[in-house]
């Protein structure tokens, strides 16, 4: 008897180690800390990748490689809206709430990009 | 003041169908781009009573009475006050060279237009270093209009504060001088994501009623930091609603449309409207499709000068056209 009650105890705390190990693995963790972010890199006047998919909670972080200064703005100017970012500064925000996002830069609206949250 | 073959940096935008003497007045249009393909090179044109007439800044010695008009005025554009990258890490050092340039023009111009961009990051010291760098020009007097570099963080507030008393809206205005009315846009603010530039509704609106009391036969210079005819679209090149402005001023028999933002000359000229855009004093940018982006152009430090400049513009007795020169700060 005791030693089944053991054998679960052991089975239990694996499978509680691997849940945690492979929540930390994908990047979603219920405190939203210690997860790597999407890189989104800006560079020749563009966003790249322009689209990303991520799951909800995900951090995306953008730096700007280019020699000009550019923004990161979400179409509605309110969700999420950088300061002018000068060349290697970045803006990250976390995308919690599942839905589409598309966004630019307000300085070359030209530019374009898309956040797709699941 | 070098006389090199600019045609690279400095030929006419290309594709678009030009008028010749639509209007059977006897003005030589086709004499007059002809001219205009050179002026890179620092040919002087002056319209005289119709008649055009064209001098070598380099070749001769300059017979500033014949080509003295009535107003006289520069323009200089996208001094990116604060920008450091390889393509120009002395911004200082070539605005300088500008106003050097601009003090040593054979006819001293009244007043200066800046179309914009004046600093890089809105920052107060890189507005404040222009102001200074603008007080030892022979024109006291210097107009803006806001590129997008200028209204960053707090849309356009400090722009304003600086440059626009006695504007409207986002900072748009008009003003006469000798007979000619000038009327300085604001087509950076508001930008629409995928779009270009906008001059937006109300700006609209006031530069309807503002033409109406002006006379078909006075001269009009429109100046606006963003192209207002469609250079290239896919480079965010062109304004969005431009046409309507222009449809505001089509009854004018002289409209001349001064731009920047595109650091390159390029002109166009359709019925009675002269469209022009200037170098910047800070770097040069890659002529449309010959790039991956519109980003600073690094080019061989001897020739960075070269493919920086100033516009003079000139207003003569004979109504019509203004002369338009570039010259670069070589």
């Amino acid at each position: 008897m005791n030693r089944k009650k053991w054998l679960v105890a052991i089975a239990v705390l694996v499978t509680a180690i691997t849940i945690g190990a492979s929540r930390h693995i994908f990047g979603a963790s219920a405190d939203g800390k210690a997860a790597t972010p999407v890189e989104v890199k800006i560079d020749n006047f563009s966003f790249a990748p322009a689209v990303i998919t991520i799951p909800a909670g995900t951090t995306v972080r953008w730096t700007n490689r280019d020699d000009i200064p550019h923004t990161v703005v979400s179409d509605d100017h309110t969700t999420f809206k950088s300061k002018v970012l000068d060349t290697d500064e970045q803006f990250t925000y976390t995308f919690t709430k599942p839905g589409t996002y598309s966004y630019f830069c307000s300085i070359h609206p030209k530019m374009t990009g898309k956040v797709v949250v699941q | 003041m070098k006389r090199e073959d600019h045609s690279a940096i400095t030929a006419p935008g290309d594709g678009e169908p030009i008028s010749h003497d639509q209007h059977h007045d006897g003005i030589d249009r086709r004499g007059f781009l002809k001219c205009m393909a050179w002026v890179g090179t620092g040919t002087f044109c002056v319209m005289k009573g119709g008649v055009l007439s064209s001098y070598s800044l380099g070749a001769l010695p300059f017979r500033a009475h014949d080509a003295h008009g009535e107003l006289s005025f520069v323009q200089i554009s996208d001094s990116h006050m604060g920008f450091d990258k390889p393509a120009n890490t002395d911004v200082v050092g070539t605005f300088k060279t500008a106003i050097d340039k601009i003090n040593a023009l054979p006819v001293a111009p009244e007043f200066i237009l800046h179309t914009g961009d004046i600093s890089h990051l809105s920052k107060p010291a890189e507005f404040d270093t222009v102001d200074q760098l603008l007080k030892p020009a022979s024109a006291k007097d210097v107009f803006f209009v806001p590129g997008e570099h200028d209204v960053l963080n707090d849309d356009g507030a400090q722009y304003r504060e600086r440059y626009g008393k006695g504007a409207q809206g986002s900072g748009w205005y008009s003003f006469d001088k000798s007979g000619v009315h000038f009327i300085g846009l604001v087509n950076v603010m508001n930008l629409k994501a995928g779009g270009l530039g906008s001059l937006g509704q109300e700006q609209l609106e006031w530069l309807e009623k503002d033409v109406k009391r002006v006379s078909h036969s006075t001269p009009i210079v429109v100046f606006a930091h963003i192209p207002l005819w469609s250079v290239y679209p896919e480079w965010g090149w062109g304004t969005d609603d431009s046409a309507q402005a222009l449809a505001y001023l089509k009854r004018f028999g002289s409209v001349t449309v001064l731009n920047g933002h595109i650091h390159q000359i390029m002109q166009k000229v359709e019925g009675n409207v002269t469209f022009h855009t200037a170098c910047s004093t800070a770097f040069p940018q890659p002529k449309p499709g010959q790039a991956p982006s519109p980003g600073p152009m690094k080019v061989p430090a001897e020739q960075l000068r070269s493919v920086l400049g100033i516009t003079d513009v000139q207003q003569v007795q004979g109504k019509h056209a203004l002369a338009v020169t570039d010259s670069d700060l070589a």
